[in-house]
């Protein structure tokens, strides 16, 4: 039972072979949740409401790919299917359910939410079994670890950082260049007038959430064969996730880029130093940015 | 003569001063005929599961009340008003089972340090706004059960307090004497609504609805939004503690799940169940959700798709909680009665 372990913080920052190690671990953790936290930010920006079932859109891309690799054994179509999946998902429940609380009660709307983190997690448990699943890496990524400055990766996770950090690319890009992307920014900023200029805005909110749930299915896919797959694992991924989001600042991408490098780091070096309260290390650095700046480090005045 | 001065002979404005004694004699009566009623009832019904039932309501009904002072009369939404719940099991149970005092002693000192931990962490909740409150309420939340769960050689961890919780009598009530048990929670329940609707009635009760409609207007107007928001937070914490309280005494021990965000979740709900504009709405909705639970657990393994179901229905059919519904329905029958 030790709480503080300095030593071990230490001379793991002293060696080579361990920094590397811990960095990659961290970028992968990052990395995941960069991508869900993405989602959410966008989904805030844009739609003004705050996901709280996004959670659920990781567990579900998870749970798609590893049904897809067993029935298939293509990693491809595994990772496919799981952001696939959750695009449509998160249009359905956009369209049949979240469209009916925009502008409604904050309280409301979290309602709706929480209703559907009862209603997937036992949806999940019904279809998959309550017991913990794993998806098994995919025979191409079953080849022994690089060794990187005497540090340990594993190739699977170059691919894991590789994915993630293509789709911020073209997600910042899209969004600041695209005329989808133009549309997409100035319905965040005025629907109204949006809509009045003749785009279905119902449209883009719809795609705006399915495009959400799809990072976070792919995040969850990604995730599939590191981690093992549970009903009520989307859960701790949104609360960290959010934590994301309040450090980067709701609706900014470069901060939910920023926000989950931070995270990720501190979960990985944290558990050497500070081995039974990691997760007290990240509400902790919450608490610190919130004091500070209430907006979050990229974050704009919110309304 | 400049305006200033036309002022000063004019007559003072003539508030009329509402005398809120008869209300609050009409409230100690209700409160008092509660009581009675609750304390007969096991010689009515001697089924020890209906007043387990009635334990567990005032323990929950203590907790959902609370919430609404925060939810439905002051518009702060918290999604972490649980941890308190948890924090008041905890807190009861430990110090039953490791310094011995007497009970009233440790219900004191549990409040006590409600009052210490919920001070510095509403210092630093609210002071943000709606969504941003209420997930990093959250986030306390979970920061509070990963403690719980990581400090194992104090809490127990995933196992919780047990060994039981130590029960002297005091004052000659025997709290291990089920009735006992039921009474004093009973006793606590009635003293706990009785003392959150005199804070609902009070002027403070209606600067917080103030802020809750218009929080800048009321900072114009020289009240100080901030303090009022923690002063309530704090508040509600405490009689939250209390229902934590009540909850570790039935179950003579306290569980991680005690300060999960789900109980935070079920807060909300219940909130939602028996409406937030009337302030019996939240003990109403205790009921039905204990009701629902108790039912819904005995026929499905899946009672989640169940709940979310029935919150769907509320939350985009209804739109409103129960009590509301019934108090809109009757006061729209009453207007049409009149007209």
């Amino acid at each position: 039972m030790i709480l503080v372990d300095l030593d071990a913080l230490a001379s793991c920052l002293t060696s080579p072979a361990c920094l590397v190690t811990q960095t990659t671990s961290g970028l992968i953790i990052g990395m995941l949740l960069f991508l869900v936290a993405v989602g959410l930010t966008l989904i805030f920006g844009v739609l003004k409401v705050v996901n709280f079932s996004h959670g659920a859109f990781y567990m579900f891309g998870a749970y798609f790919a590893m049904t897809a690799y067993q029935l298939t054994g293509s990693f491809a179509l595994a990772i496919l299917s799981g952001a696939v999946g959750t695009a449509l998902l998160g249009l359905i429940f956009e369209r049949a359910f979240m469209s009916r609380v925009y502008g409604r009660d904050v309280l409301m709307q979290l309602l709706v939410c929480y209703a559907f983190v009862l209603i997937f997690d036992d949806v999940v448990r019904m279809i998959w079994g309550p017991e913990f699943r794993s998806m098994g890496m995919p025979a191409a990524f079953q080849v022994p670890p690089l060794f990187i400055a005497g540090g340990v990766v594993p190739p699977y996770y170059l691919l894991l950082i590789g994915v993630a950090l293509a789709a911020a690319v073209v997600l910042g890009l899209g969004l600041a260049r695209s005329r989808i992307g133009k549309v997409i920014r100035a319905a965040a900023h005025n629907p109204g007038m949006v809509s009045a200029l003749g785009i279905n805005t119902g449209l883009i909110y719809g795609g705006v959430f399915a495009l959400g749930g799809m990072l976070a299915g792919l995040a969850g896919a990604l995730a599939a064969p590191v981690r093992s797959l549970t009903p009520g694992m989307g859960f701790s991924v949104l609360i960290e996730s959010f934590i994301v989001t309040v450090i980067g600042g709701m609706g900014s991408i470069l901060g939910a880029l920023i926000g989950a490098l931070l995270i990720g780091l501190i979960r990985s070096f944290g558990s050497l130093g500070f081995p039974l309260f990691t997760e007290g290390l990240m509400y902790l650095f919450m608490v610190i940015v919130l004091v500070s700046r209430p907006t979050g480090l990229f974050g704009k005045e919110v309304a | 003569m400049t305006e200033l001065q036309a002022g000063q002979g004019a007559q003072p404005l003539k508030v009329p001063r509402i005398d809120a004694r008869p209300q609050r004699y009409r409230d100690v009566l209700i409160a008092l005929a509660a009581f009675v009623l609750l304390a007969l009832l096991p010689m009515v019904f001697g089924s020890k599961q209906l007043l387990d039932f009635v334990i567990r309501c005032a323990a929950y009904g203590l907790f959902a009340t609370s919430l609404n002072l925060l939810v439905g009369y002051t518009g702060l939404i918290s999604f972490g008003h649980g941890m308190f719940f948890g924090l008041g099991a905890y807190g009861f149970g430990l110090m039953m089972q490791k310094t011995g005092v007497p009970i009233p002693v440790a219900f004191v000192a549990t409040l006590a340090m409600t009052f210490v931990v919920a001070v510095v962490i509403g210092a630093i909740c609210v002071r943000l706004k709606e969504i941003y409150f209420a997930f990093v309420t959250l986030a306390f939340q979970m920061l509070v059960h990963s403690t719980i769960l990581s400090w194992q050689s104090l809490t127990g961890g995933d196992q919780g307090l047990r060994g039981g919780i130590p029960r002297p009598p005091f004052l000659g009530i025997d709290l291990s004497n089920h009735l006992h048990l039921y009474i004093t929670s009973c006793a606590l329940l009635v003293i706990g609504l009785f003392l959150m609707r005199q804070i609902a009635q009070s002027p403070f009760g209606y600067t917080l609805r103030m802020i809750r409609d218009n929080a800048t207007r009321a900072s114009f107007i020289g009240i100080d939004v901030w303090r009022a928001k923690l002063t309530i937070f704090v508040l509600a914490a405490l009689f939250a503690a209390a229902g934590g309280i009540i909850m570790a005494l039935f179950v003579s021990g306290a569980y991680p799940e005690f300060a999960y965000w789900t109980i935070s979740g079920e807060g909300i709900f219940i909130n939602m169940l028996g409406g937030v504009t009337t302030f019996l709405g939240p003990m109403v909705g205790t009921v039905l959700l204990l009701i629902l639970n108790d039912t819904v657990t005995r026929l499905t393994e899946y009672h989640g798709i169940v709940l979310g179901i029935v919150i769907l229905f509320f939350a985009i059919g209804l739109r409103k909680g129960l009590m509301d519904f019934v108090v809109e329905w009757y006061g729209h029958r009453r207007g049409e009665g009149r007209g």
